[in-house]
């Protein structure tokens, strides 16, 4: 039996008590059916396509330990201390040879090294946005993004991709009526590189433009780029912030998905001003990031193989992505879409309208196979036709089987779908637009961080 | 002080709410000087059960197997009393289109509906009949899965356009869907506790659309009024019916009964719930709190209810 002062127990799940306390900036972090479907993909007999995990399992061990060991003989006091909120200049020395890779060469003083990419999101909105002001983003947009738009009251408007990224004309025609409706945009996001959740690139020509729109009026473009590196196939295209030179591209790098997010580690490189403001955010939040970690990274890039890990990678991942197209192409019925990612991550994949893909997960479930359902990534109720696929974090034969059992639930669902409608009709109504339905604010879960284990499990 | 189990959790869709509503009992029990033991409720239930060897189980499972009278029944042959109603009625109550009929062959209001298998479109033509359900209902018309506790795939179908989609979507989550033809009005809730309703929840969504369900029963978009604002004719009206559904239906210890007030005050009932939420938003909880029974006393009252 539990001893000792009212700390211990139970106490902590008792949310009741403290339930006047919060703020009310809390109540966007709800609860909701799709939320509770999420988490039943976690069950261990689950194949979960739903997350955005990279594999850290190729990573050798010895090699974790032969750094672990060289960090704590050489550095030791050093690894132990606080870090500068920018970062230790030897991170931002492994920064600037990460970006030139992509041929975008900075400044090493520019960087601010952060607590993972996502703190970039944060910091950015922290420093740019006040309740109500418009954020433009990608439709589909990084569910990850999404909670943080929302935590600072951003009105979001999401701007449609085809094959070639965000639609820059559309996104110029949203300005356009946004400064008839007297309404300020302070940034645009995107992820131009195999974009999370849709798997498209943004073309050149449509980069370039972006470029000239920022600049012409005077608005910043945070330019996500967590899987630059991890192109399986095509040439690889300019970054916005090599195009633009510096002067309205926030870019945001992580080197989570090219060495491991357990270091959280990312950076951002911005102009001086908007770098000076993002710092004193930082030094509010988290002071500094860790210096372990940094010293780790430090210690990494110093012994010179870097690049023949992302290249493993490169390899790990280009199979799994051909296998997940291979299997889409043999299990998912005609009537579906899917993009054809040139990297990164994910693939996103779009079935008839009449199908909606949060209903279609709770069947799913039933096969124990898990996806992101389509509208954890927009803020506005669509998506509800389309599901995220990770080929990443799992290997080629879950990859197939789960595509085959996703792809046996969709047919069962057009099937029933055709002997519904099957029916001698008079004056049948054109097919309804899908309802908006309620979106998830907080689906940043969808990465499914690994769960503590049980003696560690305290605060939940 | 006794040893409760309290069974929580489960493989449901409404896993998450389940855990929600156990840790808060697991609290109020232990507070109550209980020796408390928190169950899991997988495939080791049963001999869990057995080495526990609890004198009460508190049953939070929401959804399929803990509401549905799975659990029951094995309670029933291990031995162990529970909280809440027997088997038959969680079987009733459980699937909708059960309860409807026992509802309507007992001249309780509860809206006009029909109720169908997926079989029966794949191999009895029923899609055939549609036209004729959509006249009779009118639209919008309620699309449900028979058998899912949450809002999941609840649809409102605005014209007949949009049925085959919201069948589609509700049979993702069971065998069996009914339409029902919409209620437009208030909505209600009637917590009854040891055979007694409770003061009324009202939930009245913020400015969202009607239509998203899912909207409703979320914190922040719903605000829920308890009392809700019924005159003290509607209130005994509302509360007689909610008591009349829950002794029909064969409900035992408590319940919460979900119906609609249509504009002109006429009260329908929607379905009654065996095993309400107890989370901190959940409305029995509130409905107690009205009725000057704190959460504690209230997890007190439907222990002693277990048998």
């Amino acid at each position: 039996m539990p001893e000792g002062p009212p700390t211990g127990g139970r106490a902590h799940r008792d949310l009741e008590r403290y339930a006047g306390l919060f703020a009310s900036r809390t109540r966007v972090m709800k609860s909701s059916a799709m939320r509770d479907l999420m988490a039943i993909t976690e069950r261990p007999e689950v194949i979960s396509l739903a997350g955005g995990l990279p594999d850290t399992s190729t990573f050798p061990a010895e090699r974790l330990a032969s750094i672990m060991s060289k960090v704590a003989a050489d550095s030791s006091a050093k690894a132990l201390q606080y870090a500068p909120t920018e970062g230790m200049s030897a991170v931002a020395d492994c920064i600037a040879q990460v970006m030139a890779e992509e041929d975008t060469v900075i400044d090493p003083s520019d960087v601010l090294v952060t607590t993972g990419g996502q703190q970039v999101i944060d910091l950015v909105c922290k420093t740019l946005i006040d309740p109500g002001d418009v954020i433009i983003a990608e439709a589909p947009t990084y569910p990850g993004a999404v909670p943080a738009f929302t935590a600072y009251q951003a009105d979001v408007v999401q701007i449609e991709m085809d094959s070639d990224g965000m639609r820059i004309d559309e996104m110029e025609e949203a300005l356009e009526r946004l400064e008839r409706e007297g309404r300020r945009p302070k940034f645009i996001y995107t992820i131009p590189n195999f974009q999370n959740p849709a798997g498209v690139t943004m073309s050149l020509p449509r980069r370039r433009r972006l470029v000239e729109v920022a600049r012409e009026r005077e608005l910043l473009v945070l330019e996500d780029n967590p899987y630059g590196l991890l192109r399986y196939e095509g040439d690889p295209l300019p970054t916005l912030r090599s195009l633009d030179g510096g002067a309205f591209v926030i870019y945001l790098g992580t080197f989570s998905k090219i060495l491991s997010p357990g270091l959280r580690l990312g950076w951002a490189v911005a102009p001086v001003p908007v770098l000076q403001k993002m710092n004193l955010g930082k030094q509010e939040s988290d002071l500094c990031s860790s210096s372990l970690s940094q010293m780790f990274v430090t210690q990494y890039f110093a012994e010179g193989h870097w690049q023949d890990y992302v290249l493993s990678l490169r390899d790990v991942y280009r199979r799994r992505r051909d296998t997940m197209l291979d299997a889409l192409a043999e299990h998912f019925p005609a009537e579906a879409t899917w993009t054809h990612p040139q990297g990164g991550l994910f693939v996103w994949a779009t079935l008839p309208d009449y199908i909606d893909t949060t209903d279609l997960l709770a069947l799913a479930l039933q096969s124990n196979v898990a996806f992101v359902p389509g509208r954890a990534a927009y803020l506005d109720g669509r998506g509800g036709s389309s599901m995220r696929l990770n080929f990443s974090g799992v290997d080629e034969h879950a990859i197939r089987e789960g595509i085959r059992r996703i792809g046996e639930v969709v047919r069962e669902q057009v099937g029933l779908f055709a002997t519904i409608t099957s029916r001698p009709q008079s004056g049948q109504a054109p097919m309804s637009a899908p309802e908006p339905a309620a979106i998830d604010q907080e689906l940043a879960d969808v990465l499914h961080l690994p769960k503590r284990d049980k003696r560690e499990r305290r605060a939940e | 002080m006794s040893r409760v189990a309290v069974l929580k959790g489960g493989r449901s869709l409404e896993r998450q709410v389940s855990l929600k509503s156990g840790a808060r009992v697991e609290d109020a029990l232990e507070r109550l000087g209980h020796d408390v033991v928190g169950i899991d409720v997988g495939h080791d239930l049963v001999s869990r059960l057995r080495d526990v060897r609890p004198e009460a189980a508190f049953i939070c499972l929401h959804g399929r197997d803990g509401e549905d009278g799975t659990v029951q029944e094995l309670l029933e042959i291990v031995g162990v009393p529970y909280t809440g109603s027997g088997v038959s009625a969680c079987m009733r109550c459980a699937d909708k289109v059960v309860a409807k009929h026992a509802l309507r062959d007992a001249g309780l209001p509860t809206p006009d509906f029909f109720a169908f298998s997926e079989m029966a479109f794949k191999q009895l033509g029923a899609a055939d009949t549609l036209p004729a359900i959509e006249e009779r209902l009118g639209f919008p018309v309620v699309v449900k899965p028979a058998d899912q506790g949450s809002a999941l795939g609840i649809r409102f179908a605005p014209d007949a356009g949009a049925v085959p989609a919201a069948l589609v979507a509700a049979f993702s989550y069971s065998q069996k869907v009914l339409l029902e033809r919409a209620i437009d009005g208030r909505e209600l809730a009637v917590s009854i506790l040891a055979d007694e309703p409770l003061p009324i929840v009202e939930a009245i969504p913020l400015g969202e659309d009607f239509y998203d369900f899912e909207a409703r029963y979320e914190i922040g978009r719903t605000d829920f009024a308890c009392p809700a604002q019924l005159d003290d004719d509607a209130t005994a009206r509302v509360q007689q019916l909610a008591l009349e559904a829950h002794r029909l239906l064969g409900c035992r210890g408590l319940s919460r009964v979900d119906l609609m007030l249509d504009a002109d005050g006429k009260p329908w009932i929607l379905e009654a719930n065996t095993v309400p939420g107890m989370t901190e938003t959940s409305l029995l909880p509130q409905a107690a709190d009205a009725a000057g029974i704190d959460f504690d006393a209230l997890v007190a009252r439907i222990l002693q209810g277990a048998s």
